[in-house]
């Protein structure tokens, strides 16, 4: 299974690296998303990876770390995912902006002479 | 105590001052003097003190782990420029009443007025180098506005940043002087270092700390080389030149020699570095001043010259000179500071400050005229008057004079008489020029003598010249005596303030100088009427042009040249080279350790798994390889792979993770297909071998770049989860105390809203700033021109409310309203026990929201549902800090969490955490956010369709 999630990872990350080199705006936005459901993946997995483990404690129990995945990296994550959001929210206004002054959807704002 | 009172009144003065009405002249005014005046009442109580040679002190805490305090101390050097900085001050202050016109903006003028005064007093009172020089920094700062005062002219704005930037170099030059002064010394403390005189002298490093040192006075005391900066600041208002340019600002530089003396002194460097940039600033400064035709021109160029002669009597290495250097500092304050404000007048009055359309004015003002004479003739030294007695012991010390060199030794009493040539010279010039003669022509007006009160300083201070200059020991005596005495301690010399010490060789040079300079004046008036700009026999070079060129080349074309040479304003290079740096980093290490794997034997795979990772991966490419053409078929896409990397979050035992990617994904897509409306067409694709050609090697790199940096985070990936986690991890911390104290059992919901809940009130406020930004940037939002053609789905569904096709979804999506209010309530309510909380449920009622405009459309949604996306965020933040705040009420630091546990009846017990409400806010916000970014979008494609019809 590691290994499953090890290339998920390397495939997300591959796609999103190759989309943020390109020259629209939309792919370097769709690269950032695809880049960071790879890192979150990467942080997440800095846990422990094993199902069935998730950091839910019982009231009243001294509880074992070694039966829970890590809730530090999760918590990590799941307030990457909402700024993740929020980021992409802006660069989208951004590009739109953008887009709306110079008239083209290229990254510098002007076409590239060719 | 009363040290940091005189100290604080000053900048608590200032900021008092800038809070006044713009046009509140008066009360700026008392409030400025009475500011100065209480400052000098204040120092002028430390007189017994002082004259007991006693040393006030005061010490701060500031610094500790660096042997740094912040300490005042003030000795009877320190008495005297505190008593010249306030009382000087206070005269400026009431001359500046009159002077300043009230259409100019007064609080700024007073207050950077006093908080110039405070950084003075700071600078003076210092115990401590580094304390000395962060004050002396302000004032190069304050100086900087002050100058700068009428900023609408170009030659203010000018001189202004020519000020700063050399006096603020000079600082960084005392920055590093006094770090190696203080290493040498072994202490910072102003103590310490006049303590280790002998240990510093002898220290190699004496050299570099003396330069640096010294450059550094020369550029606040406008000394050769760094001197053309006071003629440039000249265009600052007259009050301002009265006060920086003769009392304040430039005596720092000689200030800071003068106490460093006991330290630094003695040695041959001393004599040569000092004595010589003084004398060379002497002679050349006074020369220059002859040919001056602006009246402030030629006092800048005289206060340079006599800012050198002090110089060079500190750079004597003799007692007798230093004591005449502190003599000659308060004398040249009162006859200087005098002229500047008679100047004032005389520009105020006249309009112009010109000496060639000047002439005759004793007949328009008589009082005046006389006052600025007294005054100009004792800055040529004219018996009787203080300047004379300066004057008289630079004379006798330049005959006895004992330097390394002896030719410099025998030159030198020729070189001061030069000087006192020169000073006479254009000190008749001032007094002939513009008082005698014919009446003026071309003026505006006809000056009259100014108000009573604004002459009041002028008048003061000549008195002080000519009391100083008649009975010197006993006005002078007893003040000069405290200053001396507080530098060289018990090892005072004997000197003698005599007006008349007998026919001395001091006496001939001095008449010497007055009638040499007599003469000369006589001989240059042709020349002089004739008006030319410069004087003669200097080479064309000017400091200012050099500084111009140099500031040119280091901020425009240098800077230019190295951008173009090393940036790009491309954003691809920019990302590449940054991929690029990361994989470095990365591979670095492997590159030095290897890369091995850990022991964990790997978990079974499951073919569902694996499958599902299949279509993620084959989502993701997708993505990647459509996203230029095809817009909507890569979002959809993407967000497949998002809800594998979901899915995954489940098997990784992160259900909250699970859970939030989900809504995000929902909202994302939303918010990415919104926008996708404004984005160009696809352009006209023509598939070329040519073109594909070109573009290879480009496409190569990325595409090596792509693989090299996704294999290699999945590598490192692997080899983390074959490793097995560490023991004692902060993870433990929380696991075991979430119960106890969170009073929660979802770890990652109590980490989030309770151990890191500041973190968290920081996050949710980058999330409502974000919303904010997004919606102010929608307001000016202009599409392109060719996106606002109305579409046609859009026309009907904007006039007829729903398009039928739709009709089944929207009736669902309406009646789905209460039930996701009530998912999201459920989520929030369970979220500190049970995966949710305040995020996922946000997301969810946004979420329901936007189901209702996708079903009605915006007006219809609008119309029914009362959406005020502001309103949640400002409750959320308001929410979120409060509860944080509440914790102070019990004397608890901020955020601490508090759990309440009772019992009702039906229900039964409850526990109610603290962090629940905090929960609430973030709730809050994360709906108005949402809403907010979603909405300010969806009313764009309203507006783009009402536009075409308005045009």
């Amino acid at each position: 299974m590691e290994i499953v999630v090890a290339c998920g990872i390397a495939v997300l990350a591959g796609s999103g690296v190759w989309l943020l080199l390109r020259p629209r705006t939309f792919q370097v936005a769709i690269g950032l998303s695809l880049l960071s459901y790879a890192v979150n993946l990467f942080i997440v997995i800095m846990g422990w990876v094993r199902d069935g483990a998730a950091p839910f404690v019982q009231p009243g129990v001294l509880p074992d770390p070694a039966r829970f995945a890590d809730p530090l990296p999760q918590a990590l994550v799941l307030t990457a995912i909402v700024i993740a959001f929020a980021t992409t929210a802006l660069l989208l206004v951004v590009l739109l902006a953008s887009r709306g002054l110079t008239g083209t959807d290229h990254v510098d704002g002007r076409e590239a002479e060719e | 105590m009363l040290l940091i009172v005189l100290l604080a009144l000053p900048f608590l003065g200032s900021i008092a001052a800038a809070l006044l009405r713009a046009n509140a002249r008066n009360a700026e005014a008392w409030l400025a003097g009475g500011v100065a005046l209480a400052g000098l009442a204040l120092s002028a109580s430390c007189y017994p003190k002082m004259s007991d040679g006693q040393i006030a002190r005061f010490s701060l805490e500031w610094i500790p782990a660096l042997g740094i305090e912040f300490a005042l101390r003030m000795d009877g050097f320190a008495w005297l420029f505190c008593m010249m900085v306030t009382g000087i001050g206070f005269l400026v202050v009431l001359y500046a009443r009159y002077y300043m016109s009230p259409e100019d903006p007064v609080p700024r003028f007073f207050s950077f007025f006093l908080a110039f005064m405070g950084a003075m007093l700071g600078v003076v009172l210092s115990g401590n180098l580094v304390q000395l020089v962060f004050f002396w920094e302000l004032t190069s700062l304050f100086s900087f506005l002050l100058i700068g005062y009428w900023h609408h002219s170009a030659a203010a704005r000018d001189g202004a940043r020519m000020a700063l930037v050399v006096t603020s170099a000079g600082g960084l030059c005392l920055l590093a002087g006094a770090l190696l002064l203080g290493r040498i010394a072994g202490g910072y403390d102003l103590d310490t270092v006049l303590a280790a005189g002998e240990r510093i002298r002898a220290d190699p490093l004496y050299i570099p700390a003396l330069a640096l040192i010294v450059v550094a006075a020369l550029t606040k005391s406008a000394q050769f080389p760094f001197h053309f900066w006071l003629p440039q600041a000249m265009a600052a208002p007259t009050p301002v030149s009265a006060y920086l340019h003769s009392a304040a600002m430039v005596k720092l530089g000689v200030f800071l020699l003068a106490r460093l003396w006991p330290a630094m002194a003695g040695t041959d460097a001393w004599i040569w570095i000092v004595g010589s940039a003084g004398l060379v600033t002497l002679v050349l400064g006074a020369y220059i001043a002859i040919f001056q035709h602006d009246l402030k021109g030629l006092l800048a160029y005289s206060t340079i010259s006599h800012l050198g002669l002090i110089t060079v009597l500190i750079g004597l290495n003799s007692q007798i000179a230093l004591v005449a250097a502190v003599f000659h500092i308060m004398n040249h304050a009162t006859f200087k500071a005098s002229l500047f404000m008679a100047v004032g007048i005389i520009d105020h009055e006249c309009g112009t400050r010109d000496i060639r359309r000047l002439s005759g004015l004793y007949r328009f003002m008589p009082v005046t005229a006389t006052l600025a004479m007294v005054a100009a003739a004792a800055m040529a030294g004219v018996p009787l008057l203080n300047g004379f007695l300066s004057k008289e012991m630079f004379f006798a010390e330049a005959l006895v004079v004992e330097g390394p060199s002896r030719p410099v030794n025998q030159v030198l009493p020729l070189v001061a008489t030069l000087w006192g040539v020169f000073s006479v010279a254009y000190s008749l010039r001032f007094i002939h020029g513009v008082f005698f003669g014919p009446a003026p022509e071309g003026l505006l007006r006809e000056p009259r003598e100014p108000p009573r009160w604004m002459r009041f300083p002028i008048e003061f201070l000549v008195l002080a010249c000519l009391l100083v200059g008649i009975l010197p020991a006993v006005t002078i005596g007893p003040l000069l005596d405290i200053g001396v005495s507080a530098l060289l301690g018990a090892r005072t010399a004997e000197y003698n303030l005599a007006v008349w010490h007998g026919f001395t060789t001091p006496l001939l040079m001095s008449i010497v100088a007055l009638a040499g300079g007599a003469i000369l004046y006589r001989l240059l008036q042709k020349h002089l009427s004739r008006g030319e700009e410069r004087a003669p026999f200097l080479p064309p070079v000017q400091g200012q042009h050099v500084f111009d060129r140099l500031l040119a080349a280091l901020s425009w074309r240098w800077a230019r040249a190295f951008e173009a040479t090393l940036g790009t304003r491309r954003l691809q290079p920019q990302l590449g080279l940054l991929l690029l740096a990361a994989l470095a980093a990365g591979l670095w290490p492997v590159w030095a350790h290897g890369l091995r794997f850990g022991p964990l034997p790997p978990s079974p795979v499951e073919p569902a798994f694996v499958l599902m990772w299949i279509v993620g991966g084959v989502c993701a490419l997708g993505a990647a390889w459509q996203a230029k053409f095809h817009r909507l078929v890569a979002l959809l896409l993407a967000s497949g792979a998002g809800l594998v990397v979901c899915l995954t979050f489940v098997w990784l035992s992160a259900p909250d993770l699970a859970l939030t990617q989900l809504v995000v994904e929902i909202v994302t897509t939303v918010l990415l297909l919104l926008g996708l409306r404004w984005l160009p067409k696809r352009t006209p694709f023509q598939w070329t071998l040519a073109g594909a050609r070109a573009a290879l090697p480009r496409r190569a790199r990325d595409l090596a770049i792509a693989v090299g940096s996704g294999c290699g985070l999945g590598l490192l990936a692997y080899a983390v989860m074959t490793r097995p986690l560490p023991d004692n991890t902060i993870s433990r911390f929380f696991l075991e105390r979430a119960w106890p104290e969170g009073g929660g059992s979802n770890v990652v919901n109590v980490i989030i809203v309770d151990f890191r809940a500041f973190d968290t009130l920081g996050e949710i406020s980058v999330l409502g700033v974000v919303a904010l930004a997004v919606y102010s940037l929608l307001r000016r939002f202009r599409p392109a021109r060719e996106s606002m053609e109305p579409l046609p789905q859009h026309v009907q569904q904007t006039a007829e409310g729903v398009s039928e096709d739709l009709a089944v979804p929207a009736v669902i999506m309406r009646w789905m309203f209460p039930a996701t209010a009530l998912l999201a309530a459920y989520l929030l309510l369970r979220g500190h026990n049970l995966p949710g909380g305040g995020f996922v449920a946000g997301l969810a009622l946004a979420v329901g929201m936007i189901l209702q405009y996708m079903a009605g459309g915006t007006r219809w949604a609008e119309e029914r549902l009362a959406i005020r996306p502001l309103r949640w965020i400002a409750v959320g933040v308001l929410l979120a800090t409060l509860t944080g705040a509440a914790a102070w009420l019990f004397a608890q630091p901020y955020l601490t969490s508090h759990v309440a546990r009772f019992a009702l009846p039906l229900i039964g017990e409850l526990h109610l955490p603290s962090a629940f409400l905090f929960d609430l806010g973030v709730f809050s916000l994360v709906v108005g956010a949402t809403g907010l970014l979603l909405i300010a979008l969806a009313h764009q494609s309203a507006r783009g369709h009402r536009l075409p019809k308005e045009n």
